[in-house]
This record gives structure tokens, C-alpha cells and sequence, in this order.
């Protein structure tokens, strides 16, 4: 393997690094406060479940390069097509956790917290949410990884990363180039993956099955 | 009992009054609960018995507004339930259910303070209370406080929940089936614990179970629910010996004479030590129920038995003739006859 490029230019990887983070991270940002609105509501409303999370499993169906092929009449190219697909992307990983680790959360253990005299704001900020972060936070470390990958294809449409790397790569017939660009999303990738498994391990409910394993 | 006749200790329990209470659940053809009025005496140890959907877990939990009443009045001493936020009411209701619902990510320590800190006790307390709520449920603080709920056995989990119920010194306690997930040694040994709490504190409880020797055993009355309507409600011995229905006669099996003999305490039915009295009789104690004493009489091969009190000094005899006058005076059998001759002129 040629690794003649990572070589000789690592400051060109770098700043390529650089972007591919922040535009996975934008996405995130944009894609994490609107799966809390469609999780609290699939989770509170019951027959909203079954539709939004319907919904969204679908969208993930269409192939990423499709959606960007039809996102750019309207949107153009650049930043804007490329979030808008990864936010879309993004929400199957967050909204599926989100509901499956709220509605997850033993009935039992919630009316026991009703009946000992918390409140609504309690019971979610001391017994639901914490019972739920486990899986909660494993959606976003798919969804974050997901994002870091499909991150990729951006490139394609001139928005920046890694991707554009290995597009400019292949369209030169660079193999040395193409592979910088594969390196570094592999290990941008398991890095975030690492990281927030780490985090896992810190949550309440973790670090109780920890003490229970023998 | 009657309100003269047991003054009201401030340690202890409230009165609770159900009027008319009533629960129907949307799409259901009959109310969960009928129109019942209750009157619980302060400190009182009442068990809802009845089989399963007879309405005894959704009045219990209309008590402290888990499910809201469609009619009717509940009151705690003189504060109807409804005069208060929910949080606020149950604050001061102790809360045990049979899956325990202890919080699984939390220390013991941290589910016992779960009250005290939503009351906003200062540190120092909430601890002091910690430790001497698991000193009462038989739970070593020095090696609990610390643990997680799954590190612990079924049994010791249900202890908990009954220490994090207690905390904040409730004057009425509401339990569901609190021991019905646990296997009968277990069971047999919490049931005697809460008893020796229920001594101690005098809180008033209400306690749901389907289990007839559990009521038997915990209640000073026990209610008898059937489709929601109260069939009887009376104490245990009054239940087994005078059924109010047939219903009530079957569900507690009060032809069972076996169960009959295991409510009627010896000493009710001991006679005074005459000339018969021999000092080789085996001896029994006067607390125990007639059933012990038929096991000791077949175990001993003795016709007769010296009942002894606390100290062990004999005070009366029992012999298997006040055995048979004591469990058919109590005459269950009857009572079924008669019952059928009213209910046949109807």
C-alpha cells in the first residue's frame, strides 16, 4: 500500500480532518435537538410512536447519493445539501434510542418514583432519564459514527472532508491519496467510538452493573 | 373497635375514610370500584382481599391518586386527598409494590433518602434516618448503604422498599402485594418483620394481597372485595367463622376446619386447670392457635395439654373435647345453612 501521500502531505489531511469533524459535528448538533423533540413526542404520545419512528426507518432506505442527487436542484452544492442529508440520516440512530431507551425504563420503577412524591420534572431528571442514557447515549455514538462515514460522500458534492480527498483521489487515478483520506476517516471514527463508549461506561446505571458484576 | 375506645397516638396512624368511592374506567362495562365507604381507625392493620380484578389495587391506589376516584370522597384524617398536589399528598403516604420498584442506577442509601430529600431534609438527618431505617428492616447499614439493587437477594430488595417507604415517618402506609413475588420462607419472615414494625410505629396501613393466609395473618380487619363492592368487612376470625356470603365462605375456605383451628388462639379456648392436670402434659403456649395444638397432641401422643403463658408458668389445659367445643362454636357450617334457607325464600 502507498502510503506516499499521508507522508508528504499530513498538514493537507489535517485541515481535511479538521472539516470532516466540524461537518459531522454541525449535523449532530443540528440532528440531536430535533430527535429530542420527535423522541419526547413518540414516547408521550402513544400513537405517534409507530408513525415516526415508521417514517424515519423509510427515509434511511434511500441510497445517500440518491438523496443528495435530489437535494441539489434546490439546495445547490456545498454544505447545505450535505447537512441535510446527514441530519436526516442521523435521526434514525438518535430517535430509535431515544424512544427505545425512554419506553425501556421498567413501569414499575416510574410509579414507584410517582407514588414516593416526585413530581413530573423529578421523576424524568433523577429516575427516567438516567435509566434511559445507556441506550440514549449508544444512538448517538451509531449516529455520530454513521454521520463520520457518510460524511464522506459530502465530497461529492463539494462540501468539504475527507471526502473530497478521496474524490479528488480517484478522479486523478491518485491511489496514495484515495488511501489517506480512507485512513483517517477509519480512525476519526474509532476514535469518536472509543470516546464515547468511555462515556457510557461513566453513567449512573452503568456503573451500578459494574459494582453488581461479580 | 371503636373511635372512643382507642385514643388517636400523634406517633401513629391516621384515620382514613373512603366515601362512596367509586372508579370506572373508560370502556369498561362495570365500575373497578362500587361505591365503597370504608372507616379505617387510626393504626389499624387492614388487608383488601379478593381475586384478581375484584377492584382491591385500584382503591388502594386511589388513596394516594395513583388512579384518580370518578366519584366519591377519600379523607386522611381531615384532609381529603384532593386538597393537595399530588407529590405533596404522597409525600406522607408510605408506597410498597410487589415488583419493588427500587431505582436500579442508585445506592440503598440513595432509594432509603428518596422522601427525605424530596421534603428537603438537612444532610446530616437524611443520613441518621438512612441508617436506622436499615437497622429496622434487618439490613447492616455498614455493609448495604453502599450496594446496588441487583447485588441484593428478592427478599432483601423488598426490605429496602419497605425501609424507603418508611422514611419520612408516614402515618399511613399503602402496600400491593408487597411479598407476592417472594418464595414462602422469605415471605413467611418479612410478614413477621412488618407485624413487629406495625407494633412499633402504629402507622395505619392498607395492604392488598390475594392470599388468604397473608390476611389471615397481617390484618386486624380484613375487607373482602368482589367486583368491586365490599362483601364483608370484619376481623379475620369473624371472617373464617361468620361469613357474610357464600362467596365470602369459599374464598376464605371457612369450612376448612384445619383453617378455622389456625385463627382461634389457644387461650381462647383453654379451660381453667382443674384436679386433672398432670405435670407430664406437654406443655404449649397460650399464643399459639388451636392447630398447634392438635400438631402437639399427634406429635406427643397427649390427650391434653398445659397451656403456659410468656414465662412459661402453666395457666390453663386445653384438651381435644375444648378443641371441638371452641372450633364448632364458631360454627361456620350453620351459619352456610342458614344462608341458604334466606337465600332460597328470596
Amino acid at each position: 500500500m502507498d502510503f506516499t501521500y499521508l507522508r508528504e502531505n499530513p498538514d493537507v489531511v489535517w485541515e481535511h480532518t479538521i472539516e470532516h469533524i466540524q461537518l459531522s459535528l454541525t449535523a449532530m448538533g443540528i440532528a440531536m435537538p430535533i430527535a429530542i423533540v420527535l423522541g419526547i413526542l413518540a414516547t408521550r404520545i402513544l400513537w405517534l410512536t409507530t408513525p415516526i419512528v415508521s417514517i424515519i426507518s423509510i427515509l434511511y432506505t434511500v441510497p445517500s447519493i440518491a438523496l443528495l442527487a435530489f437535494l441539489i436542484p434546490s439546495q445547490g452544492i456545498g454544505e447545505r445539501p450535505a447537512l441535510i442529508m446527514l441530519v436526516m440520516y442521523a435521526q434514525l440512530f438518535l430517535v430509535r434510542n431515544i424512544v427505545a431507551g425512554l419506553n425501556g425504563v421498567d413501569p414499575a420503577t416510574l410509579e414507584a418514583a410517582r407514588g414516593l412524591g416526585m413530581n413530573e420534572a423529578q421523576l424524568f431528571a433523577k429516575v427516567w432519564l438516567p435509566l434511559a442514557l445507556p441506550v440514549i447515549i449508544a444512538g448517538v455514538r451509531t449516529g455520530l459514527v454513521t454521520t463520520i462515514s457518510l460524511a464522506t460522500i459530502a465530497g461529492w458534492v463539494n462540501a468539504g472532508g475527507l471526502g473530497e480527498l478521496m474524490f479528488q483521489g480517484l478522479a486523478l487515478g491518485r491511489e496514495s491519496t484515495v488511501l489517506a483520506g480512507v485512513v483517517a476517516v477509519s480512525a476519526l471514527s474509532l476514535t469518536i467510538d472509543i470516546l464515547i463508549r468511555a462515556l457510557e461506561r461513566l453513567t449512573p446505571v452503568a456503573r451500578a452493573q459494574r459494582a453488581a458484576a461479580p | 373497635m371503636s373511635r372512643q375506645q382507642q385514643e388517636r397516638d400523634p406517633q401513629g396512624g391516621s384515620a382514613i375514610r373512603l366515601e362512596n368511592l367509586s372508579k370506572q374506567y373508560p370502556n369498561s362495562p362495570h365500575p373497578a370500584v362500587d361505591n365503597v365507604s370504608l372507616d379505617i381507625e387510626p393504626g389499624e392493620f387492614v388487608v383488601f382481599l379478593g381475586p384478581s380484578g375484584c377492584g382491591k389495587t385500584t382503591l388502594l391506589k386511589m388513596v394516594n391518586r395513583i388512579y384518580e376516584p370518578t366519584g366519591g370522597k377519600i379523607w386522611i384524617d381531615k384532609t381529603e386527598v384532593h386538597e393537595l398536589a399530588a407529590p405533596q399528598l404522597r409525600r406522607q403516604i408510605g408506597y410498597v409494590i410487589q415488583q419493588t420498584g427500587l431505582f436500579p442506577h442508585m445506592r440503598i442509601a440513595d432509594n432509603v433518602a428518596t422522601v427525605p430529600r424530596l421534603l428537603k431534609w438537612k444532610k446530616a438527618r437524611i443520613n441518621r434516618r438512612v441508617e436506622e431505617l436499615l437497622d429496622l428492616v434487618g439490613l447492616p447499614p455498614e455493609s448495604y448503604a453502599r450496594r446496588y439493587p441487583a447485588q441484593l437477594s428478592g427478599g432483601e430488595q423488598q426490605r429496602v422498599g419497605l425501609a424507603r417507604a418508611l422514611a419520612a415517618e408516614p402515618s399511613t402506609m399503602l402496600m400491593d402485594e408487597p411479598f407476592g413475588a417472594l418464595d414462602a420462607i422469605t415471605r413467611n419472615r418479612l410478614q413477621e418483620e412488618l407485624l413487629r414494625i406495625h407494633r412499633q410505629i402504629k402507622q395505619t396501613i392498607l395492604f392488598v394481597t390475594h392470599d388468604i393466609d397473608e390476611a389471615v395473618r397481617l390484618a386486624d380487619r380484613i375487607v373482602v372485595l368482589r367486583q368491586g363492592k365490599v362483601e364483608q368487612f370484619a376481623t379475620p376470625l369473624e371472617i373464617i367463622s361468620n361469613p357474610a356470603n357464600d362467596f365470602v365462605a369459599e374464598l376464605v375456605g371457612a369450612e376448612d376446619v384445619l383453617r378455622r383451628m389456625s385463627l382461634i388462639p389457644i387461650a381462647s379456648a383453654a379451660t381453667a386447670i382443674n384436679g386433672q392436670r398432670n405435670v407430664d402434659d406437654p406443655t404449649i403456649s397460650g399464643s399459639s392457635f388451636l392447630r398447634d395444638a392438635i400438631g402437639t397432641m399427634v406429635e406427643t401422643g397427649s390427650e391434653r395439654l398445659s397451656v403456659v403463658d410468656e414465662d412459661g408458668h402453666p395457666v390453663k389445659s386445653l384438651t381435644m373435647e375444648d378443641i371441638q367445643q371452641a372450633v364448632s362454636t364458631s360454627d361456620a357450617e350453620e351459619n352456610a345453612s342458614e344462608r341458604r334457607a334466606t337465600s332460597a325464600s328470596d
